[in-house]
């Protein structure tokens, strides 16, 4: 990363947090955000993009969920880095997600760090950002605040709800949630409860973060540090884990990095090495650390079998909406064996359901990725849904 | 009591009726009361759930193969990819009105378990498949001694997914074990079309190539 960033004053490194390149609606401090940990949090701020405009029958709204360090710049290229949306693959102008035909929502999700309340935002208390005074927040607040979103834009009812990896466990509380208010459901990659080996690797994600002496027990904001190499490190591990080794094998193998021959030292002399160098050193730019902490957080308290008396298909008993899961054979982060407990509970829930698992070697990130067949099953279960709905 | 469909196809209809669609099919689809929710398990490429859905009916279905699977998503389907043998186990009880077979039953690791899980999912089951008991066979592997080809059935013995072959008379035997009631049963013969006339069973079961068999659970 650049010095030039490290060295930005508070104001600027909490500019997206307070004030994003995006659309922002700002709740008033009568209307908080309930959130599981029993507390109300206001004011609540939302940041959020669309693309596409709404019907007159008010029918046609795509809400977007994004995964865990994504944002709401889906379809734009994104403010601090330049580079395109992350699911410009998937939605635009005659993309399976048209634009051209839906009215797409994508928010930032609460505990963000580019526009929704999170732990970067100002304290209006103090002045300063939250840090861990901000409380730790659910996959099912993320979503209650997205409904808040939608009530303000006076959307009941959504066309379909889209999303991958922690996305997808958002779709799934929202179909659990608000079954009345989605005609169509598309969990990516996901789950109905993060598994121990994941817990594992966001654990080690953030103890890497807390371990950088520049974290500041989280008041890094405060004390004018930054907590950057504990974050790339953490983001390096969590790369690994959205590829696969045959993506990582194709991509890299043993090449050297603008070398032809080993250093005989601990620079990055492998090209695999280079481009996770590369990704945490990114990553820093655009992310706040304490965030990053308080969203892994929440995917590993999710569990939809929690929440109803240990049985998942009792949150989708009845349910309207129709189902799309879709999964990865190389996705190990995610495995298919997820989604078939998802499309099992639905099954037991006699919820109407389609599920497909992709080939593929490029893992769990394959949902980001160009992969036809996933655009095509993609474009046409909405087009059979578009006809149900009468779109 | 077995009765038999009224009906029937004409003989001058091949083995696609006039919607295009393989008879087999259309037999089956005809079994299905309008307005039903239906499992179709093994639906390949979502023939019979595309044929069905024309007619009103709530289809859902199962396939083995991704290619199928995917397919069968990509045109609107609800289908879901699994297997036959595994995965019918997760669906309660009375899910459906209908759960159909339909030229699945040979494929299958083990049939009676498949046939009971069908009958405890549905109010009723639809079953079809090719008659192992049809003449042409027989004579294949009496005069040949070597294992039939048809149509039907091209595969050589050593690729075939086909691993449980019965003939019309071996299926009854099973609909008894299994705890079936015959309410429909239709025999297809050599070109695809429904023999109407009514015939003993030892004649279905020599000139039926295919059979189709409506069953509900025995109460």
């Amino acid at each position: 990363m650049s010095e030039a960033s490290a060295t930005l004053d508070l104001a600027d490194r909490t500019r997206e947090a307070d004030h994003p390149h995006s659309l922002v609606v700002r709740f008033s401090p009568n209307n908080p955000l309930r959130l599981d940990a029993g507390v109300d949090f206001g004011p609540l701020q939302i940041g959020y993009q669309t693309y596409g405009s709404l019907n007159a029958k008010r029918s046609n709204a795509v809400l977007l969920c994004h995964a865990l360090t994504g944002d709401q710049h889906a379809v734009n290229n994104h403010p601090v880095t330049g580079k395109p949306g992350w699911w410009e693959t998937m939605v635009g102008p005659g993309k399976p997600i048209d634009t051209g035909r839906y009215f797409v929502i994508c928010p930032n999700v609460v505990g963000g760090c580019m526009g929704s309340s999170g732990p970067a935002s100002t304290n209006p208390a103090t002045g300063m950002p939250w840090g861990l005074d901000f409380p730790v927040i659910t996959v099912r607040d993320m979503v209650r605040a997205q409904a808040m979103l939608l009530d303000h834009l006076g959307i009941d009812s959504l066309f379909a709800v889209a999303g991958g990896s922690m996305g997808g466990m958002q779709v799934l509380q929202w179909a659990a949630s608000y079954p009345e208010r989605v005609f169509t459901a598309l969990p990516i990659a996901a789950a109905t409860r993060h598994s121990a080996q994941n817990i594992a690797f966001h654990e080690v994600g953030r103890q890497a973060v807390m371990a950088d002496p520049d974290w500041r027990g989280g008041r890094y904001f405060a004390e004018g540090t930054n907590p950057r190499r504990g974050l790339a490190v953490a983001r390096m591990g969590a790369h690994i884990t959205y590829l696969s080794d045959a993506a990582l094998h194709r991509k890299f193998g043993r090449r050297f990095q603008n070398r032809d021959n080993p250093t005989f030292s601990f620079d990055a002399d492998f090209q695999v090495e280079s481009y996770l160098r590369h990704q945490g050193i990114t990553f820093v730019e655009r992310f706040d650390a304490n965030s990053y902490l308080y969203l892994t957080r929440a995917m590993d308290y999710f569990d939809l079998a929690g929440d109803y008396d240990g049985v998942v298909a009792n949150g989708f008993r009845d349910t309207p909406t129709r189902f799309c899961v879709i999964s990865f054979t190389s996705d190990w982060l995610f495995p298919t064996s997820e989604s078939r407990a998802i499309v099992h509970a639905l099954n037991a829930a006699g919820a109407r359901v389609s599920f497909a698992e992709i080939t593929t070697d490029k893992g769990h990130d394959a949902f980001l990725l160009d992969e036809p067949e996933l655009f095509a099953i993609v474009r046409g279960f909405l087009e059979g849904a578009e006809k149900a709905r009468d779109l | 009591m077995l009765t038999r469909l009224s009906h029937d196809l004409t003989m001058a209809e091949a083995a696609r009726g006039p919607g295009g669609s393989r008879v087999d099919l259309l037999v089956v689809a005809d079994m299905v009361e309008r307005g039903a929710r239906v499992l179709d398990v093994g639906c390949g490429d979502g023939e019979l759930l595309r044929l069905l859905e024309t007619r009103g009916v709530d289809g859902r279905g199962i396939e083995l193969s991704r290619e199928g699977v995917n397919e069968c998503v990509a045109k609107g389907l609800a289908v879901v990819q699994g297997d036959a043998d595994t995965d019918l186990e997760d669906y309660p009880d009375d899910a459906f009105d209908f759960v159909i077979l339909s030229q699945t039953l040979q494929a299958t690791r083990r049939p009676r378990l498949v046939l009971e899980h069908m009958l405890r999912i549905g109010r009723h089951a639809i079953v079809s498949f090719p008659n192992f008991g049809h003449w042409r066979i027989r004579l294949q592997i009496f005069f040949g001694g070597h294992m039939p080809h048809t149509d039907n059935l091209p595969y050589a013995w050593y690729e075939t997914p086909n691993i449980h072959f019965c003939s019309i008379k071996d299926f009854r035997q099973l609909c008894r074990v299994a705890g079936a009631t015959m309410d429909e049963a239709v025999a297809l013969n050599a070109w695809g079309r429904q023999m109407r006339l009514k015939m003993p069973w030892w004649f279905w079961n020599l000139f039926g190539e295919q059979a189709v068999f409506l069953l509900s659970r025995r109460s």
